[in-house]
């Protein structure tokens, strides 16, 4: 049992700030969604107004096709995960997971069993009687997650629930939290500002930046199909080359940088005499000398090296070096450091974009 | 020698503990370097802060109740006689309490004072709590900080007016020609004026707001203290409001909610002001009755008995209600 959620023109605000601007999005039936961006950035606005605890100031929040206006968070079938989780300290294990269902009427020996089959559904049998400060914080955020399930949500919300786990932990609740949503089949739509968390999870991704939606595409697009500067410099690493368009047809456009003419693919149609900015990935780059109009050359500053990769760091033409990631496997030599290097990149894998807000180093 | 200089020997005996305690200090301690309280401190600030804090338990602390205690246990007798013959250990100060001196007959006069004075209290912190929970749970989790600060200040300010002048502007407005029933009588809502005090509305309405503070500030802190989420959480499981509060907000303010209505009932049991002013002519107050004891009938031995009586029933019930409610005494005051 899953339902859509639909934003229909949502706009939030809070005085004269407007956290959410006129989103409007169609989020499946039985998808991960992840809205992703930096903090302030109007996520977590509208994740409680999906919920109920916010309404928006204009525009529509439907779910399951029926519209949510005046519709409390206890009435709506949604479930949310807090980011502190919000467990019940005064509560059992058993009785933070069957809390939906008490408030529903929920007879005491129907809900020991729904505690039952949802403690092992998250893998932690039998220790529906212990307290919840007795669990680690693994532990916890599982039993949240049975908290939200157990009222059989059709779509359930969490916002940053894994931001306070430390990274092993986090990465393996990633691939449980997946597996979850998998095994229950509802909507899930998580909020986070991990870009890992956002491309390892989600089916698509909605990217956000000041109360406005950039992009909204799969993982794999919002990486190398960015929709706007934004979105190429938040998600993932990438190098922008700012300048003017000087030639363009219909897949490649030329601009005119502070490293010279170089190259990479219009995806936007921009014309001759566009502001522009070029991004490149920095495992996009090789070392050495290539076509001329995707070839630079600069002073390299210094270089990490990281094991199954080595990064290396030319100087730029603003306060940001360009960073080069060069894979183990390529038996390069390294520049040293005051060296003048020279790398190149194939302008399929440069995309130029308008000028444009980026995100904050 | 009389029981009542015993008591005082009672300082040198803590003093001797203390002294005992601050030389004990050293062993206790299983760091080799940490040096003894009287090394700490030389021998004369040491043996000046033993003294310090020995006079302040004691002195005026201790000893007070101490005396008080003993007295209790006393007949009474004219100055000229005590520490005589006749002054012995009696508990007849006691039994004064359940039958009367004079004939043996049952004491009802004080046993219902008492009886009446308890139950006004428990109505008394019922009525405060209920008008206090809202308000705390307002000011501590819904409201906005400038509105929070407008409800203080009108907490606060009131109480800085005098108890006198508060109990008797309270009699203006509840008197039979007092305010209210002006306005009752002027709106043709009764025939004749109610006379508010003798029904004892007066006696509620001042001990309540006698006691308001007293209750909303632990609700508040204890309220204040709860994560937002918690409440919301619950509320997007699926709970109406006051499930919300039966489930989650009570339970986790009730060592808050067991000190406030512990110090309203204290408080309000062991009043004399608001019920003198505004109990009506037929109520007796328990400790109105004590009160004479001490200053118009010079019975210090009974009235101290009386005091007793009513501290320990007080602990007693509230030890009991604790009990009830499953909150440990450690944790109200928290």
């Amino acid at each position: 049992m899953s339902a859509g959620v639909e934003l229909d023109h949502v706009t939030v605000r809070f005085g004269q700030f407007t956290a959410v601007d006129d989103a409007t999005l169609d989020i499946k039936g039985g998808e991960f969604f992840s809205f992703l961006g930096p903090s302030g950035c109007g996520k977590t606005t509208i994740l409680r107004t999906v919920s109920g605890f916010l309404d928006p100031s204009a525009g529509k929040v439907r779910i399951g096709g029926q519209d949510m206006g005046g519709i409390g968070p206890n009435k709506r079938p949604t479930a949310l995960i807090f980011q502190n989780l919000a467990l019940f300290p005064l509560m059992t294990v058993a009785d933070n997971i069957t809390y939906g269902l008490r408030v529903r009427g929920v007879s005491k020996a129907d809900r020991m069993k729904k505690a039952g089959e949802l403690l092992d559904l998250i893998a932690l049998p039998g220790q529906g009687d212990k307290l919840v400060s007795e669990l680690s914080g693994g532990q916890k955020q599982r039993v949240a997650i049975a908290r939200a399930l157990a009222v059989q949500p059709k779509v359930l919300l969490l916002d940053e629930p894994l931001s306070a786990l430390d990274l092993k932990l986090r990465q393996h609740m990633r691939t449980e939290l997946r597996a979850i949503q998998q095994q229950v089949g509802i909507t899930f739509i998580y909020i986070t500002h991990d870009q890992g968390e956002a491309l390892t999870m989600s089916d698509r991704i909605a990217v956000m930046s000041d109360g406005v939606i950039q992009q909204v595409s799969d993982g794999k697009n919002v990486y190398d199909h960015p929709d706007t500067p934004f979105v190429a410099s938040f998600v993932g690493e990438n190098n922008p080359f700012a300048g003017k368009v000087v030639s363009a047809d219909g897949e490649y456009a030329a601009i005119e940088t502070a490293h010279g003419v170089l190259r990479g693919r219009n995806d936007k149609k921009l014309k001759a005499g566009d502001r522009a900015i070029l991004f490149v990935r920095p495992e996009s780059f090789k070392l050495g000398a290539g076509a001329s109009d995707a070839t630079l050359a600069s002073e390299t500053i210094s270089s990490a090296f990281e094991g199954n990769a080595t990064h290396v760091f030319l100087k730029g033409a603003t306060k940001k070096d360009i960073t080069v990631t060069v894979a183990r496997h390529g038996g390069h030599k390294i520049p040293t450091q005051g060296e003048t290097a020279a790398i190149h990149y194939d302008p399929a894998m440069g995309v130029v974009l308008p000028d444009g807000k980026m995100a904050r180093e | 020698m009389s029981s009542r200089l015993l008591v005082f020997l009672i300082p040198l005996v803590v003093i001797a503990i203390f002294w005992l305690m601050a030389r004990s200090e050293k062993k206790l301690a299983h760091d080799p370097t940490h040096k003894s309280f009287f090394e700490r401190n030389g021998m004369v600030l040491g043996i000046t802060f033993i003294m310090l804090v020995a006079f302040w338990s004691l002195f005026l602390v201790v000893l007070p109740y101490l005396y008080m205690v003993v007295e209790s246990f006393h007949p009474k007798l004219p100055p000229m006689q005590r520490g005589g013959p006749d002054d012995h250990l009696t508990l007849e100060q006691y039994k004064s309490f359940f039958f009367e001196p004079m004939d043996g007959s049952l004491n009802t006069t004080h046993m219902w004072a008492f009886v009446f004075s308890i139950f006004t209290s428990v109505v008394v912190t019922a009525f405060n709590f209920a008008i206090c929970y809202p308000l705390a749970y307002y000011m501590a989790q819904a409201g906005s900080l400038q509105k929070v600060r407008i409800i203080m200040l009108a907490l606060i300010v009131p109480y800085w007016v005098n108890e006198i002048l508060r109990a008797f502007s309270l009699r203006l407005l509840l008197a039979s020609k007092g305010l209210i029933n002006q306005a009752l009588l002027g709106t043709g809502l009764t025939e004749k004026p109610i006379d508010f005090l003798a029904i004892d509305v007066g006696l509620y309405v001042g001990l309540s707001y006698a006691y308001l503070l007293v209750m909303i500030f632990p609700l508040y802190n204890a309220i204040e203290s709860l994560d937002k989420n918690q409440i919301e959480a619950a509320r997007d499981l699926g709970a109406p409001w006051w499930k919300i509060h039966r489930d989650v907000v009570i339970p986790y303010a009730k060592p808050g909610i067991a000190s406030g209505c512990t110090m309203v009932f204290m408080l309000a049991a062991g009043s004399l002001a608001a019920p003198q002013f505004l109990g009506g002519p037929s109520t007796l107050w328990f400790t109105s009755i004590v009160y004479d004891f001490f200053f118009q009938a010079f019975n210090w031995p009974r009235g101290a008995a009386y005091a007793f009586i009513l501290l320990a029933a007080c602990i007693a019930f509230v030890m009991l209600m604790l009990r009830l409610f499953k909150v440990s005494l450690g944790e109200t005051i928290k």
